[in-house]
């Protein structure tokens, strides 16, 4: 590994952070002129076109703003909380491939943060340590609402890893059967989103949408659990906990945990275009058109289809109202588990069918 | 080996940094006066063991260490810290005065898993950094030969959690019933 090799990796982490902040800028305004849409008010305006620079003139405001650290907080950690909502976010999306990988001489440069072998559980695995920066925000705070915040973070957490880690399961099994060249399975994102290229009988795409579906619909609303999204927001339900986990929090610190969550909602939404709408295939007219607009349309692809879920996030907000605790935990526990255990169970017996025949010819 | 090839090695500067910080936090974990920190120490703790894994390239198990006892066992310990008493200061009735018992205990312990994987593996070497260990083998391996171990740890785990819940439950008696009918 030669210095240009080292540069490359450097670069590819560098660009993976300035996308993630760029689209959390525009993520931000987006969800407020969508809201605002919905609720036929107008939003955002004043600031730049459409109001687009909203969320800078908001950020820079609170960046200038005291960070007020409450008297009775435990202060380590009140000042270690936001950092660990934002380093899982930021680690989350390195895994996940948003473009073909580019040619460039005798290197191939995939576009994605780091291709590792078990990519699928580091983002499994960092996804479910988003919740510590919930809990030691919350706890850390000396105060009653934020430890009610925290104290419901961690049960909502573990009821909806579970469903979520669940259906991946069912999708990582399918998806072994899908390669053409080299059998077996794969937790490599890139591998998986490689594997679902091409079409069924020349018009379907090869999605794992549409024999997974109901791995995609438990998955998705796992992923807006776990990002304690509406209707899941109870960790942060300001009717009834004033701001939740965050209520001590004020300037840059509170804007931290702000853009963990706009972080957070992009990676599920590119991770879950990854697994099952294909990531970054789609047509690309190789050939035809010029070699650059070739190398750039899958990344188009991959914006598009994590724009349509990030919508969806953003619509099921406007839409639905926020649940009861008791619903949340029976939604989880007794609709979503049992859902994805039994979906699983089907997918096997159905993959296994195919490759063995019947078990008893 | 000598000291001087050993240290050259960068893997075992990591190795030994990360072992320090490990061996640092297990004792927070015991000694530190509240019990919030003590589940915090343990999370450091853990993470360093998933760091020893790694540098031992088996990615698949540190992964799962993450996942199952920082990501789930851990946090559960928080909810039950924090739904029954979360103090922000000391916690006088933490310590108790049965120190030296549980210091023998440790050691014997230690003894005994030492002794354990120095007779099961020896001078073995395992793989260098760089050389992960494939997924599929350790699947291949657990749905193979180890299915039967495999199958009772579950066991064991389903008895637990069955358990858990006859502990936990309790049923509402007659005139309660009649109340919830009544609603």
């Amino acid at each position: 590994m030669d210095w240009i090799d080292f540069l490359i990796v450097v670069l590819r982490v560098v660009v993976v952070f300035a996308l993630l902040l760029l689209v959390t800028i525009i993520n931000v305004w987006a969800e407020r002129k969508v809201v605002a849409d919905f609720q036929n008010r107008i939003g955002p305006e004043r600031a730049g076109p459409f109001g687009m620079l909203q969320t800078v003139a908001d950020g820079l405001k609170l960046f200038f703003k005291e960070s007020i650290i409450p008297a009775r907080s435990e202060v380590g950690m009140f000042l270690l909380a936001p950092f660990l909502a934002v380093i899982p976010a930021f680690l989350i999306f390195l895994n996940i491939p948003f473009g073909r990988p580019i040619t460039i001489g005798d290197r191939v440069i995939p576009l994605q943060g780091m291709d590792v072998d078990v990519g699928l559980l580091i983002v499994l695995a960092m996804s479910s340590m988003a919740v510590y920066a919930v809990v030691i925000a919350g706890w850390s705070s000396g105060s009653k609402y934020p430890l009610l915040g925290g104290v419901r973070a961690t049960a909502q957490a573990i009821s909806y890893e579970a469903a979520m880690g669940l259906a991946m399961v069912a999708v990582v099994l399918f998806s072994a059967t899908q390669a053409a060249d080299a059998p077996g399975g794969t937790l490599s994102l890139a591998e998986l989103v490689e594997r679902q290229s091409g079409t069924w009988a020349g018009i379907i795409p090869r999605w794992n949408l549409i024999p997974q579906i109901v791995a995609f619909v438990i998955f998705f609303i796992a992923a807006i659990a776990e990002t304690n999204r509406a209707p899941f927001d109870l960790v942060e339900a300001e009717q009834e906990l004033v701001g939740g986990y965050f209520t001590e929090y004020s300037g840059m610190r509170f804007a931290m945990f702000f853009l963990a969550e706009y972080i957070n909602i992009f990676s599920m939404s590119a991770l879950t275009a990854t697994l099952f709408l294909g990531g970054w295939n789609g047509p690309t007219w190789d050939g035809v058109l010029p070699v650059w607009l070739s190398a750039l349309l899958p990344f188009v692809w991959f914006m598009i289809k994590t724009y349509v879920l990030v919508f969806i996030f953003f619509w099921i907000r406007a839409t639905l109202p926020r649940l009861r605790y008791d619903q949340l935990m029976a939604l989880g526990w007794k609709r979503l588990i049992p859902g994805a255990l039994g979906w699983l169970m089907l997918t096997a017996v159905v993959l296994g069918y195919r490759r063995f025949g019947l078990p008893w010819s | 080996m000598t000291v001087d090839a050993w240290i050259a090695e960068p893997v075992n500067w990591v190795f030994s940094i990360v072992a320090v910080v490990i061996l640092f936090t297990a004792v927070r974990v015991v000694t530190s006066p509240n019990v919030v920190h003590a589940a915090l120490y343990l999370v450091a703790a853990l993470a360093g063991s998933a760091v020893m894994f790694l540098l031992l390239s088996a990615e698949f198990v540190a992964l799962v260490l993450v996942l199952v006892y920082i990501g789930a066992v851990l946090v559960l310990f928080l909810f039950g810290i924090m739904i029954t008493r979360a103090p922000t200061g000391f916690d006088e009735g933490l310590s108790n005065d049965r120190k030296l018992v549980s210091a023998a205990i440790s050691l014997v312990l230690l003894g005994v898993l030492s002794w354990a994987s120095l007779s099961a593996f020896g001078t073995d070497t395992v793989n260098t950094v760089g050389s992960p260990t494939a997924t599929e083998i350790l699947g291949d391996a657990i749905l193979g030969r180890f299915v039967i171990p495999f199958e009772v740890v579950s066991f064991i785990l389903l008895s637990a959690l069955i358990g858990g819940i006859t502990v936990a439950r309790r049923d509402l008696t007659p005139l309660e019933e009649e109340e919830r009918k009544a609603v």
